[in-house]
């Protein structure tokens, strides 16, 4: 079998309405080349699911969301996302804004066919005031009160990762795997932009096989796209580009969004695109963050 | 060893004061969010609670602490463990963590807010980061707050305007769990120590920095606080612990984290 296609055949594949989970966290390992393929689509409409970062941002600015599934939206170095900051501020987008850990549950719920997880988490918080589909239940087994968290299925997943064979054998080599794996299993339909594909073999080379977290099965499309993380980080191929976010984030103060997107995305292809931001070598050479 | 030091600044005494939340926790993953947290959390490690646990902010479980300073890479670092953000949930819902976040309103049941200010859920005046972990932390482990500018505006004068933790409210205490079901340990800003272990777990003063008045504190919380007897004054930090904090922080970024 073989997976490869371009971020065009997967866009090709994502529909109107869907509700699609985003890999990474906030502006780590993101497939932002994937992202900037449906920023230059007319897809509209579209749940997203994510630990977020400039994915959603860009997502909201662009008009192409209806709701975000959240728990935080973050550059971590700037600490708030300025565009989902302000198409929450205008009213724009409808929420589910869950705990971190509630959005684990609703994936693994998803991902095991179950239509809820128990949890403590949100008793006693505006989470289960505001969210009037996350009910909360009796135990059979105590007398607690609690909540269900509930399965966060997803039409599709994007994901980046750092290597891949034909077959869809996805490898995470940075230092955390985040949820990607939880999305991958959640989704009807997974499709992970990569660094490199490799021969099979490649995996059964020392370890490598132990940095593989989901069974190619729940790969449905493979895309090579070195540098498709630009500008989040995917350790230990590159760090994150500060310069380049700090220039992204002050295109909401002066320009807007539109002028982001005119002057990187739209009409752009994705050489183009790092043509722009300094070449794969540039991006290549991105240092990696010291926390 | 337990020489006050002479030479010390504010964020140096309250990251001392932060150090002793975590003295008698044991085994338990200290979480410090932000310089100052982190500092007081890594000071606890290298000195009265060598049995903390702490990760490097990234993946990794740490048997030493990382400076938050003057440091180029992670590479070279104590590592005992992978700690990914997936493991993290898993040792968050053990309740084997004490966490010391910084919230932007804090109210007088100890309900946090770091999510959105004002307007409505559908449209908040000022979207901030969301809730991240704060209802999952505060259900499931002790959790201590650092607040840097001690006012009115953070000690608000009504509850968040989005409750993302749980605290001892009553009004929303969950059906089958009791008040000591909740775990908040401390309040450290930049004027005193407070914690919630008043009359019917009101607010309370335990500790005020060198030349702060009770009175001072209280016109910069918006809701009462109980005023014990006796209120010490914050300790300041040891000559050892200086050594520490140095040595943790070379370059001195924990100066510009609280207001003086």
């Amino acid at each position: 079998m073989n997976k490869t296609m371009t971020a065009a055949d997967v866009v090709g594949q994502l529909k109107d309405g869907m509700t699609i989970g985003i890999g990474g966290w906030g502006p780590r390992r993101k497939p932002m080349a994937l992202v900037r393929e449906i920023l230059r689509s007319d897809l509209k409409d579209l749940t997203i699911v994510a630990y977020g970062g400039a994915d959603v941002g860009m997502l909201c600015a662009a008009g192409k969301v209806k709701k975000v599934i959240f728990a935080f939206v973050s550059l971590d170095f700037i600490p708030l996302e300025p565009f989902f900051r302000k198409a929450r501020q205008n009213g724009e987008i409808e929420t589910m804004e869950i705990d971190e850990g509630m959005m684990l549950l609703g994936l693994r719920a998803a991902a095991w066919n179950m239509p809820f997880m128990p949890t403590r988490i949100g008793l006693g918080t505006d989470v289960i005031r505001v969210n009037k589909d996350i009910k909360v239940i009796d135990s059979p087994y105590d007398d607690k009160e609690w909540v269900a968290m509930p399965a966060l299925k997803l039409d599709a997943a994007l994901i980046h990762a750092d290597r891949a064979d034909v077959r869809g054998v996805c490898q995470i080599k940075g230092p955390d795997m985040y949820m990607d794996e939880q999305m991958a299993r959640a989704a009807e339909k997974t499709f992970v932009s990569v660094e490199e594909i490799v021969d099979t073999d490649f995996f059964a080379q020392g370890d490598e096989s132990r940095y593989v977290f989901w069974e190619r099965s729940m790969t449905t499309g493979v895309v090579e796209i070195p540098g498709g993380a630009h500008p989040t980080s995917c350790n230990p191929a590159y760090g994150f580009d500060i310069p380049h976010t700090k220039e992204y984030n002050a295109f909401a103060k002066e320009g807007g969004f539109e002028a982001y997107a005119d002057k990187y995305i739209n009409g752009k292809t994705e050489d183009e695109y790092q043509q722009l931001v300094g070449g794969l070598d540039a991006i290549k050479a991105l240092p990696l963050p010291v926390y | 060893m337990s020489t006050p030091a002479k030479d010390y600044t504010l964020a140096d005494l309250v990251i001392a004061a932060g150090a002793e939340a975590f003295r008698h926790d044991g085994e338990v993953l200290a979480t410090g969010i932000g310089v100052i947290p982190r500092l007081a959390a890594s000071l606890a490690m290298k000195s009265f609670n060598p049995d903390l646990m702490m990760t490097d902010s990234e993946a990794y479980l740490l048997s030493e602490p990382n400076p938050i300073s003057g440091r180029s890479s992670h590479k070279g670092q104590k590592s005992e463990t992978w700690m990914g953000f997936s493991r993290i949930f898993d040792n968050v819902w053990s309740g084997k963590r004490h966490a010391m976040i910084g919230p932007t309103q804090v109210d007088r049941f100890g309900q946090a807010n770091i999510s959105a200010l004002g307007g409505s859920y559908e449209q908040p005046k000022v979207m901030m980061l969301g809730v991240r972990g704060l209802p999952g932390n505060s259900i499931s482990h002790a959790n201590s707050f650092f607040v840097p500018n001690h006012n009115t505006k953070v000690f608000i004068d009504r509850e968040c305007d989005l409750v993302n933790s749980i605290g001892y409210n009553p009004e929303r205490l969950p059906k089958g769990y009791t008040m000591d079901d909740i775990d908040i340990r401390i309040i450290l800003t930049n004027l005193c120590v407070m914690d919630f272990n008043g009359p019917d777990r009101k607010p309370q003063i335990v500790s005020l920095h060198p030349g702060v008045t009770v009175e001072q504190v209280q016109e910069n919380t918006g809701f009462e606080l109980h005023i014990p007897e006796n209120i010490a004054e914050t300790a300041a930090p040891t000559e050892a612990q200086m050594a520490i904090i140095r040595e943790m922080d070379p370059k001195g970024v924990r100066l510009s984290q609280i207001a003086s």
